[in-house]
Order: C-alpha cells, then sequence, then structure tokens
C-alpha cells in the first residue's frame, strides 16, 4: 500500500532533482524546466495531503499553481525567446549585465 | 449704568485708534506692491496722505482722551488674539494713554512733515518710490511701537523700526559707506535687542504677561505671582522681584531693568552702543531728520517712560541710567565739537541730547525726559532738515560747477545765508533752540533737565559732591558745548567767507521743503510752551503753563510714588567711603530704599510744587507734607533761578564763543586747534571709539569667525562630517557591491541556502 509518506519522499526528491537543476545548468530552458520540476513536486505533496485528509482544499491550490504556472511559462519563455534573439544564446552565464 | 453710557459714547473715536497705524500700512501695501504702474506724483502723495490721516486720527483720539477723566484716561483695544498658547494669550492690541498719545502726535506729526519734505528732496532719485514705501514702512512700525499694548507688540514694533531703518539708511546701497553702515546699524542693535529680549523674557517669567495693563496692575497692587523660578509658589510680586540673583548679587529687578536698559542703549544710541547712530547718515537727510533723530531713536526712551514703574523700583538701574545719560550727553558733545561734517555734527548733537533725556529717566522725572524728547523731535528734525535742504543744494550747486568738494563738509561753505534765506532763518531757530536760547522750545525742557539732576534722589558722593550736582554740572557743560557746535555750525556755513567752489550758486529749495521748514520752526518756537517750568511763573513771567506735565502726570504718578515713598526693592550702602559702591539685597519683605527714599520725603524731589507724588499721599498727611513742602519750595525756587541763569549764561556764552572763534577772528580757532594738538585730534577721531571697537570687538570677531568658525569648524567639521560619511558610504559599498554579480545562478544558490536556513531554524 502507497501511503502518504512514499509521496512525500517522491515530492522531495523531485524538489531537491530541481533545486539541483536550477542551481548547476546554464541553458536557460533547463532551468526552467526544473523550476517546473519544483512546482510540481509541490502539487505532488497538496494532492497527497488531500487525499489523505479528505479534503479538496489542496486539489484547487493545485488548480491555481498550474493556471499561474502556465501563465508564467507563457512569460517567461517569451522573455528567454527574446533575449536569444538579441544575444544568440540561452545560456545564463552570459545574461550577467544586471550588476555593478 | 449712565456711566457706562456715557463712557461708552466717549470712547467711539478711541475705539478706532487702532486704525492709526494701519493707514501707513496701506501705503506701504499699495505703493509696494502696485507702485510700479502708479506715477510718481501719486506714490509721493499718497505715502503723505497716509501719514496725513494718522495724524488728524491721533488728535482726534487725543482730544477725546483729553474729554476723558483724569483717572480713566487710558484705552486699551483689543484687536484679535495674536498668540495663544494654554492659558496665557497674547491680544494684538493698542493701548492710549497720555504718553502713547504724546508719542502718536509727535510721530505722525513730524513724520507727516517729513513726508512732506521728502517730496521735494528726494524727487529727483531714482529710488523714489522704494524711498516713499520704506517711510510708510517706518511710520506704521513706530506707531505700532508707540502704541503697543504688551511687550511682545512693542518689540514687534521695535524690530521693525529696526529694519526700516536698515533699509533707510542703505537706500543707496551702491555706495559701499551707507551699505556698510545699514549693517552696522543692524548689528548693534542686535546686541542692544539681546538684552531686551532678556528683560521681557524675565518679566514674562515673574509676570507671567507681557501685557502693560498686567504689568502695571499686579506692581500697583502687589498681587501674589507664581515665578518659575526656585520651585517657588506663590509670592507677591515685589518678594519675587527683590530675589537676589547670583550675578552680583542684585536683585532681580535690577537686572531685568538693566536688560532693558541695554536694550535702550542700543536703539537709543547710548554709550556703550551709540556708535551705530553717526554712520547712519548715511542715509538720505530726511531718514536721518525722522528716524534717526526724530523718532525711532526715541524709542528707547519711550520704552523706559512706559516701564518706568519697574524702572522707579531699582534705584541702582536709575543711577546707571542718569550717569550713562550724563556721560553720553557730555561725551558726545566733545566730539561734536570738532566734526566737519555737518550730518555727523547733527549725529553726535543727538546722541547727545538723548542723553539728556535719560539722565531725566534716571532721575525720576520721566516726563521732563518725555517733553525733551517731544521738544527735541521738532528741533533738530528742523535742524537736519535745514541742512538737508543745505546739502541738496550744494550738491545742485557743486555738481554745476564741475566740483568734487564733499557737500556735506562744511568747510566747504560760509556765506549761505544770503542765497538761502528761509534756510538759514529757520536752522537759526532750531538753534537756538537745542543751545538753550530763553524763549524757545529746548530751553524750557532742558533747564527743567538740568534741573531734576541737580536735585536727583542719589545719596552717592564723589569727592564730597552729591552725584546729583556732579550729573547737574556735566549736563550744563554738555549745554555748553551744545550751543558752541551749534553755532560753529551756522558760522562756518551761512556766515563768513564764501569756501565755494568757483562758480557754484547755491540756492532756496522747493516749496514742498521750505514748507516743512517753517512749520517745524513754528513748533520749535511755541513747543516748549506747553511745560513751562514752575519757577518761571514764579519769577513773574506769566507764560505758557504746565499742561505737558499734569497731562502726563497719570502714567508716571505710580513711579513717582514708588521713588517718593522709597520704595525701591533695594537699599545701597554707601557708608563704606562713599565711592564704593556697596549694594546689599533685602530679600524678602524687608524692602527698604534708605538713601534713595530721604530726599524726596523731603520734598527736593518734587519742586514743581508737589504735584506729582506727594500730592497723592494720604489726606492726614497733606497738611503737614504741604507746609514743609512751601518752606523748602522756597528755597528751591531761589535756587532753581540761580541754576536756571547759571544755564542761560552758559549758552550765551557758548554762542558768543563760537562767534568769536568762527566769525569775528577765523584765525584764533586754528590758534587753538594748533594749541590743543593731541586733543583735538582724538576728538576728530571720535575718541578713537571705532578704532576700539575694532580691534576689541570686530577684528577678533572676525579672526575667531574665519579662522575658527570657517576654516575649522566649518571646513572640518560641519563640511567633514558629511564628506565623510559620503566617502565611508563609498568605502563600503565599494566592498559590498561585489555581491551583486549579476549572474542568476548566485542569486538562486543565496535563496536556497536562506530557506534552508529558515527551516534549519525552525526543525531544530
Amino acid at each position: 500500500m502507497i501511503g502518504l509518506n512514499d509521496y512525500l519522499i517522491l515530492a522531495a526528491i523531485l524538489f531537491a532533482i530541481g533545486v539541483t537543476g536550477v542551481l548547476t545548468r546554464r541553458n536557460a530552458i533547463v532551468i526552467f524546466m526544473s523550476i517546473e520540476l519544483m512546482l510540481n513536486s509541490v502539487n505532488l505533496t497538496f494532492v497527497a495531503f488531500a487525499h489523505f485528509m479528505n479534503s479538496l482544499d489542496g486539489q484547487i491550490f493545485v488548480f491555481f499553481i498550474m493556471t499561474v504556472a502556465a501563465a508564467e511559462v507563457a512569460v517567461g519563455l517569451a522573455i528567454i525567446i527574446s533575449i536569444f534573439r538579441n544575444k544568440k544564446t540561452v545560456n545564463v552565464d552570459d545574461m550577467n549585465i544586471m550588476k555593478w | 449704568m449712565v456711566n457706562e453710557l456715557q463712557e461708552a459714547a466717549q470712547n467711539t473715536i478711541t475705539q478706532w485708534a487702532w486704525l492709526i497705524p494701519l493707514f501707513p500700512l496701506a501705503g506701504v501695501l499699495i505703493n509696494g506692491f502696485f507702485g510700479k504702474k502708479l506715477s510718481k506724483t501719486t506714490v509721493g502723495l499718497l505715502a503723505c496722505f497716509t501719514v496725513l490721516c494718522s495724524f488728524l486720527l491721533s488728535i482726534a483720539c487725543v482730544a477725546q482722551l483729553a474729554g476723558m477723566p483724569v483717572d480713566a484716561r487710558r484705552v486699551i483695544v483689543d484687536v484679535f488674539p495674536w498668540i495663544a498658547a494654554g492659558t496665557t494669550k497674547i491680544m494684538f492690541g493698542i493701548m492710549l494713554d497720555p504718553l502713547s498719545s504724546v508719542m502718536i502726535l509727535v510721530v505722525s506729526g513730524v513724520g507727516f512733515i517729513i513726508h512732506v519734505y521728502s517730496l521735494g528732496y528726494i524727487e529727483n532719485d531714482p529710488g523714489y518710490k522704494r524711498f516713499f514705501t520704506y517711510l510708510n514702512l517706518f511710520t506704521f512700525s513706530m506707531l505700532v511701537l508707540v502704541l503697543a499694548n504688551s511687550l511682545a507688540l512693542l518689540f514687534v514694533g521695535w524690530e521693525l523700526v529696526g529694519l526700516c531703518s536698515y533699509l533707510l539708511i542703505g537706500f543707496w546701497y551702491h555706495k559701499d559707506s551707507a551699505a556698510d553702515a545699514g549693517k552696522k546699524a543692524f548689528i548693534v542693535n542686535r546686541v542692544g535687542d539681546f538684552g531686551f529680549l532678556l528683560g521681557m523674557l524675565a518679566i514674562f517669567w515673574i509676570f507671567g504677561s507681557l501685557n502693560f495693563k498686567d504689568i502695571f496692575h499686579t506692581l500697583e497692587i502687589n498681587a501674589a505671582v507664581t515665578p518659575w523660578f526656585m520651585g517657588a509658589g506663590t509670592m507677591p510680586v515685589k518678594t519675587a522681584l527683590s530675589a537676589a540673583t547670583p550675578i552680583l548679587g542684585l536683585p532681580l529687578v535690577t537686572i531685568i531693568t538693566l536688560a532693558l536698559f541695554l536694550g535702550a542703549t542700543g536703539k537709543s544710541a547710548q554709550i556703550p552702543l551709540y556708535v551705530w547712530l553717526p554712520d547712519a547718515m548715511e542715509g538720505p537727510t530726511p531718514v536721518s531728520a525722522l528716524i534717526h533723530a526724530a523718532t525711532m531713536v526715541t524709542a528707547g526712551v519711550y520704552m523706559v517712560a512706559r516701564l518706568s514703574m519697574l524702572f522707579a523700583l531699582s534705584s541702582t538701574t536709575m543711577m546707571v541710567v542718569a550717569i550713562v545719560g550724563a556721560a553720553t550727553a557730555i561725551f558726545a558733545a566733545t566730539i561734536g565739537l570738532v566734526q566737519n561734517d555737518i550730518k555727523r555734527v547733527l549725529a553726535y548733537s543727538t546722541v547727545s541730547q538723548l542723553g539728556y533725556m535719560f539722565l531725566a529717566c534716571g532721575v525720576g522725572a520721566f516726563s521732563v525726559g518725555v517733553f525733551h524728547l517731544m521738544t527735541h523731535a521738532f528741533f533738530k528734525a528742523l535742524l537736519f532738515l535745514c541742512y538737508g535742504a543745505v546739502i541738496h543744494s550744494c550738491e545742485h550747486a557743486f555738481h554745476d560747477a564741475g566740483s568734487h568738494a564733499d557737500p556735506q563738509d562744511m568747510r566747504n561753505m560760509g556765506g549761505l545765508w544770503k542765497y538761502m534765506k528761509i534756510t538759514w532763518f529757520t536752522f537759526l531757530i532750531g538753534s537756538m533752540a537745542i543751545a538753550g536760547v530763553p524763549g524757545l522750545s529746548g530751553f524750557f525742557s532742558k533747564d527743567e533737565i538740568l534741573w531734576k539732576a541737580f536735585n536727583a534722589p542719589f545719596s552717592l558722593t564723589i569727592g564730597g559732591f552729591p552725584l546729583g550736582s556732579i550729573l547737574w554740572a556735566v549736563g550744563a557743560l554738555a549745554a555748553v558745548m551744545t550751543a558752541f557746535y551749534m553755532f560753529r555750525l551756522i558760522f562756518m556755513t551761512f556766515h563768513g567767507k564764501e569756501r565755494l567752489p568757483q562758480n557754484a550758486h547755491p540756492h532756496e529749495s522747493p516749496p514742498a521743503m521750505t514748507i516743512a521748514l517753517i512749520v517745524l520752526a513754528f513748533a520749535a518756537t511755541v513747543g516748549g510752551y506747553v511745560g513751562v517750568p514752575h519757577v518761571i511763573k514764579d519769577m513773574g513771567i506769566n507764560v505758557g503753563n504746565e499742561s505737558f506735565y499734569k497731562w502726563l502726570e497719570p502714567v508716571f504718578e505710580p513711579a513717582q510714588t514708588i521713588i517718593a515713598e522709597g520704595g525701591a526693592l533695594e537699599a545701597i550702602d554707601f557708608s563704606n567711603g562713599g565711592e564704593e559702591v556697596g549694594v546689599q539685597n533685602t530679600l524678602a519683605a524687608g524692602i527698604t530704599g534708605l538713601n534713595f527714599a530721604k530726599h524726596g520725603q523731603e520734598g527736593i524731589i518734587t519742586p514743581e510744587a508737589g504735584n506729582v507724588a506727594v500730592a497723592h499721599r494720604e489726606s492726614e498727611n497733606e497738611a503737614a507734607a504741604t507746609h514743609s513742602e512751601k518752606q523748602s519750595a522756597h528755597e528751591n525756587v531761589a535756587l532753581e533761578k540761580k541754576l536756571m541763569n547759571i544755564s542761560i549764561v552758559l549758552a550765551l556764552l557758548g554762542i558768543f564763543v563760537a562767534f568769536i572763534m568762527y566769525n569775528r577772528n577765523p584765525q584764533i580757532h586754528h590758534d587753538i586747534r594748533e594749541g590743543l594738538g593731541v586733543i583735538h585730534t582724538v576728538l576728530l577721531n571720535k575718541y578713537y571709539v571705532d578704532e576700539i571697537y575694532y580691534y576689541t570687538i570686530v577684528l577678533p570677531g572676525r579672526v575667531f569667525s574665519e579662522f575658527f568658525l570657517w576654516k575649522f569648524f566649518d571646513v572640518c567639521i560641519i563640511d567633514g562630517i558629511v564628506n565623510g560619511v559620503a566617502l565611508l558610504v563609498r568605502g563600503v559599498s565599494a566592498v559590498v557591491r561585489r555581491i551583486q554579480t549579476g549572474v542568476v545562478m548566485n542569486y538562486a544558490l543565496v535563496i536556497v541556502i536562506g530557506i534552508l536556513a529558515i527551516l534549519a531554524y525552525y526543525i531544530f
């Protein structure tokens, strides 16, 4: 029987993978995907709790998160595309002009 | 009920007395804001008209005041609340009483004449409109000063006239000397104002009010006050005033009045703060006449007279006032003897005459001081205006003749009388008045001052002579000098050999000016007949009357009573040698004025047959007092006649000496000048007082300012702090900004570490 702990552990693993991806990868698209992974690990947690606690609240949160994430992806990808058009690269190491 | 109705009906005009200062203010606003759109004539006439309105309303108010019962002659109109803080409320209001009525008549009357005169004098000046705006502003300020119902409002007027003085001295601001003189006047006055402010605050401290009415009432009934010092509770006001202070152990009232007197010395140009007045002659001559001779400089005398009740409580202060007055009178007169700039002679003469007024106040003869104030306003304004006419005319004449000679230096004049006869004649009248020639206004007031000084209620003796007789001698000597330097002026400018530059043809002034001269000459002649000393009646000459003194009597009666009854809050003990002034304090109830009182009770202080203080004693004492007085009064009359004859002889002597030296045989004064040598140089250089002040106060002040305040404190400390903070921020940020790498990954890492840290904090 798969219990709540299993879901939580899976979500934690997914989250850690996402964090690692954000911190270590250089490709903006990949970083973006890692962020999505982190968001979905949180979604998983919500759904798991909702199921085991017999409440619909978590499920509804997840809908909101998915909606916002979709919007965020649309904006984020648009930014990445426009950066790519300018710099011919999506390597985040090359995007370091926001400093002193 | 009926009485109330009558009073209400009587008060109708005086209730509008607060409009008196507002007319000139309206002139200021119109001329100041719209002057550029108005024609020159309109501006000038409007300025004169507003002052005329004030003068007419003043006359109406004073006439109504005179119609009231003697004791009720004090009208207070509260116009609006000015400062309200907690229970303290200072009203913006006016007080019309006999003293302020004299002042408003002098200020608006002489002011109007000088406005008219200025129409002619300033006619061709590019600053015409500005001049009349300032002149109106001055009139407004001075009227506020004299009509104020509280010390606070008086101080406002006091500062405003100081401002106007500054603006008008520096009227020709493109001249460095004028701009500097303006600044000097302002700064020297600031020193005096500091004293005034301290005195004022101390009064508020004790009385809890600055209203004259409250102050006088509190003093009169010796009411209980709650002074804010020593955590003391309620006590009678005189006890509070007699409390010893750490300053030489003098009682509080002495410190307060001395501080106020410091303010008076600044405004009224007395030793040690007189130095600004001679320099103030850089202003246009009508300004010198109005502000620096007739009105503003008398504000100090007015203030002392206004607070006579407070001054009378301190015999030390009274003595200081008298001594400073007498010293200034003779000091300034000696300088006036040798100056060559006409206006400077007149300036020193003004300083000297103001000294007489303070001398009168100091010996307790406040009404005589105010009388001299009035007569002086007439004759000194006249003298200034005459010389304004001379200077004006010479300036044009010299200019037309292509000469660069100084039109104010009387060495460039002489024989002018045939060119300008009206000016010459009116000046002669003014000079005779100030010199004390019998029959003219100055004689009556100056002689009365000298007589009062002779009877000064001081027991101090110096070298075996009572202080009073020394004050008299000093005053009489100054009177000789006055006569001498005035007639020196006349002989050097109007008579003798013409020393004018070639082809210079001076001419009589325009009618606006000569009419003003004639009116003032008339006032200077007859102005004295309202205050003829009693002794003249006794001599069988039935001229004039004493109505002036009677008019002022209710104002000064409380002060006179204090002096006569020895109510001063201190006793001066001169027993140890007579020269050393030992001051004993009488704290609390032991209020006695030992020696100060004695003369008063013997009746010497009231030579005008006791119409001042003694008449107001209790009725039982009255008969006895009058009897003993008649005896001493008889001796006094003989003495007074003698002294009067002496001063007449002295005045004529001064005139005669001037005649010999400057007209009969001009060679003599060259010889005398040679003979005097150093003394002459010292006098010509005004005792080097300006230089002494420069090296002891101005120069150290400047060195201190430049090398400490500016180059050290400002540059190092103030700028150092500002620049130091900036440098510190720059240094720190040079290091800290390295954190901002611009690499997204680093920021993400920091966020993760931060989150982990927060989690760790909550979990463990």
